[in-house]
């Protein structure tokens, strides 16, 4: 049964919690997010020319990595990193040394719900993250673990303990996350509906995720959230994020992890130029096509006990299911075990890591 | 892929189990005043009805029930009655709503109009195959977000509509006596489809759906001995819920959730005097569970009346020995077929 009784606060967890921010440009948003995110560590990842100084509002804590760093860092194994697309910021989930992530892109502003009052998207995305999920049966009343909310008659009480939750997908105001055709179909289309609910996207089920305000147990799923290879030199744009989500669903799936959906929103200031990104999605209208048959179909063994495991699996279905569509994924299968290994080399201590043996524990150095 | 639903194509079901009905209808007056209403009355309630006047409606009583399904062991008492005015319908679509439940006001203080957001849901296609993130995407203001694949944008027939309430929201005994004062006063603005393979408990207090492509499934297969009127004593709706998702994900159509809200008066009783007959309640949709999550239905059932009597072989095979109250599901729902094929079958 879900918690009854006055309204917990919800932990900072300002030590606990990385906000990863992939820029180009500048980083003045962050002066309308000081009062949220002021308490946390930032990893600015650089994406362009590494020459270009970006400049950071005063009195934020971060580190910043360019290309160089980047290359720098990880030798050879950088290949895996996508340049000159948002894609890069997959970069900044590795180098963390923290629990959970928070990411969220530089055109995404603090929105007001419908009283008025500014969001607090931060707080909800770890509320989100420290309630369970549902991911077994479907509450009608969507999180049962909300105030004033609860599970629903005829929702079996073996299942109401829920399951651990690894990712936090939050929604946006204003601009909404429309394709090219959709946004040349309807260029003045504003999201202007806030629909108050969080709730769990059923096991089995796949969706298109979305990087622009996401959040997620990096002990529980980090490895799985490779935004693969985009833009510079790279057939395909604007779909990292969707990769990602896809990989990530089939083994949250694989795993018995949670994936929640909707509370917070962010308001999303600038609607990129559809023609550009109809250039970069072209091919993966076409490839979507093939792609989501090949990851509902894609299943995994219990061989697959850890998230990297079950990403090194997915790295060879790719291959052998998806590399007759076109080579570009052959390329992207062998980038996905180089993040993998990239991934444990720079995280040794959880290179064993399991989504049981995951625990809410002190912050690692 | 959008359909029109004409007013003369739906029927309103409701299920009188107390026999005050004005007030009820009243309230839904300038809602339900348009279409035909099948009221059925509980075959338990000895009182005469009161009906306020002015509406096209038919009353179904102790008797019909009698002289149409008199051979059978199906029991139509209580909240199950509502399933005889399910079957005796000539219309496509059919709205049922509780006798506690009134229309909704939403967060600007409008009065909502259940009906027309249920006919809307039926009538606009639903997306089971893969989930959009901005909810229903037939919406206004709303559509398929980046990463939705095409080919699955036209989406497939609605052919249920689960509605929810706000005030006194539908829990089950155990939690209400646990929280007995909390009320629903979030009005979530969405409408969705919950996805192929995915099972929930469809809450009869606020539902509709299309009876031409889905009506056996709502079936009166679980009525508990010395069942009463309360909603936290059934679980008809629930069991009927998952049989019907089973059957609508075999026939590749769609179940959506969410909007419409209707404001739950509830009876006010405390649950309390319920909670030792809960431990049985509460067990069985734990072991119907694992049943319901690996069933298949056979390529031949190609409608719903085939899949409700391939269904029922399996419940009573793989059910039957686990619960008494599962072989006599299996054996109501084989009557229900036999009753629908006979009875229930044709639309105007």
């Amino acid at each position: 049964m879900a918690t009854s009784g006055s309204v917990p606060t919800t932990p900072l967890l300002k030590d606990e919690l990385d906000i990863v921010i992939p820029t180009i440009r500048n980083l003045d948003f962050l002066e309308m997010w000081r009062p949220f995110f002021q308490p946390y560590h930032l990893i600015i990842v650089q994406d362009g020319d590494p020459t270009r100084t970006i400049h950071v509002p005063e009195g934020f804590d971060y580190e910043l990595y360019n290309r160089n760093d980047i290359n720098r860092i990880l030798g050879p194994k950088a290949s895996c990193i996508s340049f000159k697309d948002s894609a890069c910021r997959c970069f900044g989930y590795m180098v963390s040394k923290k629990k959970y992530i928070y990411t969220i892109d530089d055109d995404c502003f603090v929105a007001k719900d419908p009283s008025g009052k500014q969001i607090n998207a931060l707080e909800q995305h770890i509320k989100n993250l420290l309630c369970p999920s549902t991911p077994f049966f479907f509450n009608t009343l969507y999180d049962p673990y909300r105030e004033g909310a609860d599970f629903v008659r005829g929702y079996p009480f073996s299942l109401r303990e829920g399951a651990k939750t690894a990712i936090s997908h939050g929604l946006w105001m204003n601009i909404p996350d429309y394709d090219a055709p959709t946004q040349m179909v309807k260029p003045l289309e504003r999201n202007t509906r806030y629909v108050d609910a969080v709730m769990t996207i059923p096991k089995g089920t796949l969706f298109p995720m979305c990087g622009m305000n996401l959040a997620f147990d990096r002990e529980l799923i980090g490895p799985a959230m490779y935004f693969g290879l985009m833009g510079d030199g790279q057939p395909i744009g604007r779909y990292d994020d969707m990769w990602a989500g896809w990989c990530m669903k089939v083994i949250c799936d694989h795993l018995g992890l949670g994936v929640k959906t909707g509370l917070p929103y962010i308001w999303h200031s600038k609607a990129s130029n559809p023609f550009v990104n109809l250039k970069k999605e072209y091919k993966g209208i076409f490839w979507q096509e093939e792609i989501i048959p090949f990851f509902q179909a894609s299943t995994l063994s219990k061989e697959h006990d850890t998230v990297q495991k079950c990403y090194n699996e997915l790295a060879k279905q790719v291959k052998e299911n998806l590399g007759k569509l076109d080579p570009y994924f052959v390329k992207l299968a062998d980038a996905m075990v180089t993040w993998i290994e990239a991934w444990d080399e720079l995280n040794p201590t959880a290179s064993a890591s399991t989504a049981t043996a995951a625990t809410n524990g002190p912050a690692k150095k | 892929m959008s359909v029109q639903i004409e007013d003369s194509e739906v029927d309103i079901v409701i299920a009188a189990l107390h026999p005050n009905l004005t007030p009820f209808l009243e309230a839904w007056r300038p809602f339900f005043s348009r279409f035909h209403i099948i009221v059925v009355k509980d075959p338990e309630l000895d009182s005469d009805l009161q009906i306020a006047p002015g509406f096209d409606l038919k009353i179904y009583t102790k008797s019909d029930i009698e002289a149409v399904a008199k051979s059978s062991s199906i029991n139509f008492s209580g909240h199950s009655c509502r399933y005889f005015g399910y079957l005796v319908s000539r219309k496509k679509y059919v709205i049922s709503i509780d006798q506690d439940s009134l229309p909704a006001k939403d967060p600007s203080g409008l009065v909502t109009d259940a009906v027309a957001q249920h006919i809307t849901n039926l009538a606009t296609p639903a997306t089971p195959f893969f989930f959009n993130t901005l909810y229903d995407p037939f919406r206004s203001g709303a559509d398929f977000v980046r990463g939705y694949p095409f080919s699955m944008r036209c989406g497939v027939p609605c052919v249920l509509s689960c509605g929810l309430w706000l005030n006194v929201a539908d829990y089950d005994a155990l939690t209400q006596s646990v929280k007995p004062n909390e009320r629903n006063t979030r009005y979530v603005d969405a409408v969705m489809t919950v996805p192929v393979g995915a099972m929930m408990p469809a809450s009869g207090i606020n539902i509709a759906f299309d009876r031409l492509a889905l009506g056996p499934a709502l079936l009166p297969g679980v009525h508990f001995t010395g069942e009463g009127k309360r909603r936290w004593e059934t679980l008809e709706d629930i069991w009927s819920g998952l049989c019907a998702k089973v059957v609508s994900d075999h026939l590749g159509f769609g179940v959506k959730t969410g909007l419409p809200y209707v404001h739950r008066e509830g009876d006010g009783t405390k649950p309390h005097g319920s909670l030792n007959k809960e431990s049985e309640k509460v067990k069985l949709l734990d072991d119907a569970l694992p049943f319901f999550q690996s069933v298949k239905i056979s390529r031949n059932a190609t409608s719903a009346v085939d899949c409700v009597a391939e269904l029922s072989g399996m419940v009573r095979e793989k059910l039957g020995a686990v619960s008494p109250v599962f072989a006599s599901a299996a054996n109501a729902m084989d009557e229900w077929v036999n009753l629908w094929k006979s009875v229930g079958a044709q639309a105007e």
